[in-house]
């Protein structure tokens, strides 16, 4: 009963994270450099992957859409629906479940081989709430800029690989986009990515917070953090659709 | 004084401390020898709370830690400076930074009066202009160092060393052993030190209990020590041929 075991001590550890922080002053310096460190840094990679994927859906739809019947402004429709609904939240969500919380679970994983944490615990610091907390909200608070931030980049690499490639007009595009569109779709993918930033960095902060050895757990804990809240994150995208969409 | 009153820990089934009596006293340097693996980090660190002892009380100067509420703990955590086998500097921060944050957690003075204090103590473990540097850039006796003057920015009466030299040479080991009794003298602390290391045995050996396999075998001075005839003891105190040599010519 593994499962179970971990379940229990997950949720008595984010009981513990979300604990009064101690120092106001402290605390807020720390969400800063974390929203700098976690979301910041994970700009550019954000960009580079929902551009090259709005690019390679909208082809994608073209190449197999090529009936006469169907308009082109569809090109628009597919490229916008995918990135607000799935791509942005989602998938932007795993990757960085792979950058982001690999790089959580190796710091605290360290901090607790090198015994780092038990300076916080011996001096009666809850360092579950001083490490992980401003991790927490640091990247709920930069999820959803970067969400909206792979959604404009995505629908312009679509754009733009669509009028390229001579797949549509810039304006069959455009029209495109505006084409029956849904609101509540950019809500919705922003109300997912901050339940998965929270499960990126709960989970990696768990793992490596609970890590046992040495160099070695360090990596393991990491690797554990990246494969479950990726699991965890499919797991929520099925939960969330079923509630918010259904 | 701290005492340690029937201390018994165990790890799923592995039993690691054994029925642990033993007093520490004030203003002196307390050593806990024993070979790698016989519980010494346990037992020091369920003096200090971070291991939750099975049985047995810790108290501070008659005032019973293990019974307490985690409040009233935290009221005795900060008279406690700890220092860790590794150093446990917090690698993103500098030198100053790692002094300063027991005063930035726990005291409302300026940012001048905290750095004035840092300095302070970085100035008592003679440690001068390095104040901007990484853990990752200073050598591992300066790590000791500033680890000390981070443990005792608070002024803390109770002072708690694991394995202060481990990884050190054998000359700024001793450097930091003596450090460490000068401070504790200075500042009448009652200091607890892990060591398996016979020349701090030797050099500060004020007060020294030996555990073995998790159990107290023998306690006494750096004077009596030479002359102990508990079996254990003198195997792990003459396990080199030199100390044996020692011996014989006593
Ligand atoms: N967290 C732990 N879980 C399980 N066993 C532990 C733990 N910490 C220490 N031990 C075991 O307790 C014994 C004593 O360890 P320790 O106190 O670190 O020895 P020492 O500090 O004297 O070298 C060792 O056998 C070690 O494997
Ligand atoms: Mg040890």
């Amino acid at each position: 009963m593994n499962f179970l075991y971990h379940l229990g001590r997950y949720a008595i550890f984010v009981k513990d994270v979300f604990r009064r922080p101690e120092k106001h002053r402290i605390f807020f310096s720390q969400i800063g450099k974390e929203m700098e460190a976690l979301g910041l840094s994970s700009v550019g990679i954000v960009v580079i992957i929902s551009f090259f994927m709005g690019a390679v859906i909208t082809l994608q739809l073209a190449y197999n859409l090529e009936i006469p019947i169907i308009p082109k402004y569809t090109l628009g429709v597919g490229a916008r629906d995918t990135m607000l609904l799935e791509f942005s939240s989602t998938m932007v969500s795993l990757i960085l479940a792979g950058k982001v919380g690999s790089h959580i679970a190796s710091q605290i994983g360290t901090m607790r081989v090198t015994e780092q944490i038990d300076v916080l615990d011996v001096m009666g610091i809850n360092s579950a709430n001083f490490l992980v907390l401003p991790k927490v909200v640091g990247m709920i608070l930069m999820m959803p800029i970067l969400v909206i931030i792979s959604m404009g980049v995505g629908i312009i690499g679509g754009w733009l690989a669509g009028v390229v490639a001579g797949e549509v007009t810039s304006a069959d595009f455009v029209y495109g986009l505006q084409y029956a569109f849904v609101p509540f779709y950019i809500l919705y993918s922003l109300i997912k990515s901050v339940v998965f930033a929270f499960l990126i960095t709960t989970i990696a902060g768990y793992w490596g917070y609970y890590t046992n050895g040495g160099s070695l757990e360090v990596g393991q804990s990491s690797t554990k953090a990246v494969v479950v809240s990726s699991i965890q994150i499919l797991l929520f995208n099925l939960v969330l659709t079923q509630l918010m969409l259904a | 004084m701290i005492e340690a009153i029937n201390i018994n820990k165990s790890f799923d089934n592995k039993i690691v401390l054994k029925d642990i009596n033993a007093s520490f006293k004030t203003g002196c340097t307390n050593l806990i020898i024993g070979q790698s693996g016989s519980g010494k980090t346990v037992l020091l660190k369920s003096l200090v709370g971070l291991h939750k002892p099975d049985s047995g009380s810790v108290m501070y100067d008659s005032r019973n830690f293990t019974a307490m509420s985690s409040d009233q703990k935290g009221e005795i955590r900060k008279e406690i400076g700890m220092l860790f086998q590794g150093s446990a500097l917090f690698d993103s921060m500098n030198v100053e930074e790692n002094v300063r944050f027991p005063l930035d957690m726990f005291t409302n003075k300026s940012l001048e009066e905290r750095r004035e204090r840092a300095n302070f103590c970085l100035k008592r473990v003679n440690l001068e202009n390095v104040n901007n540097l990484l853990p990752s850039e200073i050598s591992g006796g300066m790590q000791k160092r500033v680890a000390i003057a981070r443990a005792i920015a608070l002024n803390p009466r109770y002072l708690f060393c694991d394995e202060p030299n481990s990884g050190l040479d054998p000359k700024t080991a001793i450097v930091i052993d003596e450090l460490i009794q000068e401070i504790t003298r200075e500042y009448d602390m009652t200091t607890i030190i892990n060591t398996h290391d016979m020349n701090s045995v030797l050099a500060i050996g004020e007060n020294i209990i030996f555990i073995y396999n998790g159990a107290k075998y023998w306690e006494g001075s750096n004077e009596d020590i030479m002359h102990s005839d508990n079996k254990e003891l003198n195997d792990f105190i003459f396990a080199s041929k030199f100390f044996k040599k020692i011996r014989d010519r006593l």
